[in-house]
């Protein structure tokens, strides 16, 4: 008993010192040389200014810019604090939450897309993402946002499709994961072509 | 859903591909006679314990002991953190509570989470605290893996099983620190931050301000997907970006969830001289996961009751993914999802990179069912096994009153202790998990931590504390902390790490001991497809009988009601 908790002492000093200091040192060294950009958390600079992160959510609400699909954190998109919605496939919570977000969306759209039902909204535009920062949405759901945005920010319908294409992260080898837009990386991109 | 299906493939053939290799090396590594030149040194440094052929009291008992030790250090640390250094957003000191079931979750190789990360621990506490635990607990279960491997082996004299430190040190010197180190170059590069700077503030381009947690994450997420751990940086684990930026780093860490627990079945077929044998368990293995992936899969895709109702398009097409995207996020769309939140599940991993309490009746019923079944498939790294080898005794000696003779296995005659202990270790933690989750639903107490109304709810209370028990750590994530919620986990998660584990020592320590009798025409084969189905059906109709009633006042009901 007394040896093996002596012998225990020694292995979780070495092992603290080793795995616990020496390897993640280690780690942060290498990645600092060789990719600060990702190792410091992606973050999107403008004017000098960090506005973001390409890999974090952020609130949209103005009507020229794309919206993100909803986040059950708190404050919305909190990349300080992430976290699910839970709620349950049977939840009459759920149920409501989506009544409610597409209700929200039909308003907002339906002025730019007549004939709009809730039929054509996509389903992840209505349910909170995983992480609650998601960045991305799906092509359908940029797809319906596009008119709006060309109609508030005077722009040609096909220009703003032009910009949801290259900001359409396609699958890794056409192959793994799915496709989806990155809002923050697509709203830079539609202020851009505004300003010039 | 075609192209979820191909996916899904290509992951199982990668799978295959990979685990191989691993394994022969991973036997290769624990038979090995002569250290290296740091192993000697670090065994001497430890004074004589380090320097015995342990019998399998004296290995437990060393695994005990630096499993409590690691647990005093740990809560001490955790308790401290606010006065403590690398700790950038100052961060306070972690509720007693919280504390107490934090650090036996991860010395246990669970990584429940009663907390989140970003918002709770210092980066001290991530890296030195909770991150070397996913290095260690995954390193002591490898090693009792290796001493039972020894004892069921060994051909006449002896006790031995090994030396608890000697097989320590080559766990992770050999096995998880190159792979963890790999695998966060990979994934650093993919966008998963690794510095230790605080949070940034960012000025959205609404003019808000944001909060951008981040610090040595990538070391940490390699090593929770590789040491069956799962505990996360960020609250909503993989699903996070910074945890999880691309379909790339998805398919590595979901790929690391199963790498070393299959490659384990080869290693356990080498060290124990019935390659054959451990094809047949590799096949069991292979085919709970396969059929978990058949049901998850599809049910996701189908979506829950209320969007099907509420009118939104929940159709697959080429713009979208459709089905039930709750909790879920677009790069990794359902089929992903689906089969990460298997797979976690067969091992001991717990890790999702999507919300489990949000997963559809079926789809959340796999995940439950894998853990109930003791995470036998092919389970935590090195626990997985031997708590497989309860079954394969079982099995073994159904099949000997089958034919009217006495058991063997592997040479060895199976008798009254083997089984008694094959059957405790068996049953004890599943009977556990009943009564505990019996507790928490009839008791105030229990009640307040339950997020969702109805059946859901149920799930949810059965979902934490058979996840406790069986040490895998996911969670239905709206089940909350409260001082009983913790309390009763604290003793679910000792206790279901800690009983299987001397259970499985002991049967190897007996086994050990025991002459080989020649296989003769009468010896039931254990290498064939025969003794894969028995050992199927032994499962199914212990654990898969025990959970089936709590089962129908769960997802059952919720399925059926809508």
């Amino acid at each position: 008993m007394l040896r093996a908790l002596l012998a225990s002492v020694v292995a979780i000093v070495v092992s603290t010192v080793v795995l616990g200091f020496a390897y993640p040192a280690l780690m942060t060294g290498v990645a600092q040389l060789t990719m600060s950009h990702q190792a410091n958390g992606s973050l999107v600079m403008r004017g000098g200014k960090v506005v973001g992160s390409s890999l974090a959510a952020q609130s949209f609400s103005f009507p020229g810019y794309f919206h993100e699909r909803p986040s059950a954190t708190s404050p919305a998109y909190n990349p300080g604090f992430t976290t699910f919605s839970n709620l349950g496939p049977t939840n009459p919570a759920l149920a409501q939450l989506v009544k409610q977000n597409a209700a929200a969306i039909l308003k907002l759209e339906g002025p730019y897309n007549p004939g709009l039902t809730i039929h054509q909204i996509p389903v992840d535009a209505v349910v909170p993402s995983g992480s609650g920062i998601d960045p991305q949405i799906s092509i359908a759901y940029a797809n319906l946002q596009a008119k709006r945005v060309a109609a508030v920010r005077h722009l040609p319908l096909a220009t703003v499709q032009q910009l949801i294409k290259q900001h359409t992260q396609q699958r890794t080898f056409a192959f793994f994961g799915e496709p989806g837009v990155n809002v923050l990386e697509l709203n830079l991109a539609v202020d851009q072509q505004v300003s010039g | 859903m075609g192209q979820g299906i191909g996916q899904i493939l290509v992951y199982a053939a990668v799978l295959i591909a990979l685990s191989y290799p691993l394994g022969i090396w991973m036997a290769h590594v624990y038979t090995k006679e002569k250290g290296d030149v740091v192993e000697r040194g670090f065994l001497r440094l430890l004074g004589r314990d380090a320097a015995t052929d342990q019998d399998w009291k004296q290995y437990g008992l060393s695994v005990v002991v630096f499993t409590i030790g690691f647990s005093v250090f740990l809560y001490g640390m955790l308790r401290l953190q606010g006065h403590l250094f690398l700790n950038p957003d100052h961060l306070p000191a972690v509720p007693w509570t919280v504390a107490l079931n934090t650090t036996a979750s991860f010395v246990t190789n669970t990584n429940w989470q009663y907390y989140a990360g970003e918002a709770t621990m210092s980066y001290l506490s991530q890296m030195a605290g909770l991150a070397v635990q996913q290095f260690v607990s995954a390193g002591a279960g490898l090693a009792v893996l290796a001493a039972v491997a020894r004892g069921i082996s060994r051909r006449g004299g002896g006790v031995g099983l090994g030396n608890f430190w000697r097989d320590l040190y080559r766990s992770i010197v050999y096995i998880l620190l190159p792979l963890s180190i790999v695998l966060a170059v990979v994934l650093i590069s993919q966008g998963v931050p690794q510095t230790f700077h605080g949070h940034v503030t960012a000025t959205t381009l609404q003019g808000a301000h944001q909060t951008i947690a981040r610090g040595p994450v990538g070391s940490m997420i390699s090593i929770k997907q590789l040491g069956t751990n799962g505990g996360g940086f960020y609250d909503s684990n993989s699903a996070v970006p910074f945890e999880n930026p691309t379909p790339t780093s998805n398919f590595l860490e979901v790929l690391a969830i199963l790498l070393i627990p299959f490659a384990q079945l080869v290693m356990f077929g080498r060290m124990v001289f019935a390659r054959r044998h451990a094809w047949v368990l590799y096949a069991v293995c292979f085919a709970i996961f396969a059929i978990g992936v058949c049901v998850a899969f599809p049910a996701e895709q189908h979506g829950s009751a209320v969007l099907r109702q509420s009118g939104v398009n929940i159709t697959n097409s080429a713009s979208q993914v459709g089905g039930n995207m709750t909790d879920k996020e677009i790069r990794f769309g359902i089929a992903n999802t689906a089969l990460w939140a298997t797979a976690t599940t067969d091992v001991s991993n717990g890790s999702v990179n999507g919300g489990h309490d949000a997963l559809t009746p079926a789809g959340g019923a796999v995940p439950l069912i894998n853990m109930f079944l003791g995470e036998v498939e092919p389970g935590g790294v090195g626990s997985g096994v031997y708590g497989l080898i309860f079954y394969v005794l079982i099995a073994v000696f159904v099949a000997g009153l089958m034919v009217g003779r006495t058991p063997e296995w592997l040479g060895k005659k199976i008798e009254a202790r083997e089984m008694k202990l094959a059957a405790v270790g068996a049953l004890a933690v599943p009977t556990m998990v009943l009564v505990m989750a019996a507790v928490a639903i009839v008791t105030k107490a229990g009640l307040a931590s339950v997020f969702n109304p109805g059946a859901h709810g149920f799930t949810e209370t059965l979902y934490a504390y058979t996840s406790q028990s069986n040490n895998n750590g996911s969670a239905f994530a709206g089940y909350a902390a409260t001082d009983f919620s913790t309390t009763l986990g604290t003793v679910a998660l000792y206790f279901g790490r800690f009983f299987p584990m001397l259970a499985g020592l002991a049967i190897g320590g007996s086994l050990a001991v025991k002459k080989v009798v020649p296989a003769s025409a009468g010896t039931f084969r254990t290498d064939g497809g025969t003794f894969g189905i028995m050992l199927l059906g032994v499962i199914a109709l212990t654990a898969g009988l025990m959970i089936l009633p709590a089962l129908t006042l769960g997802p059952i009901v919720e399925g059926l009601m809508h």
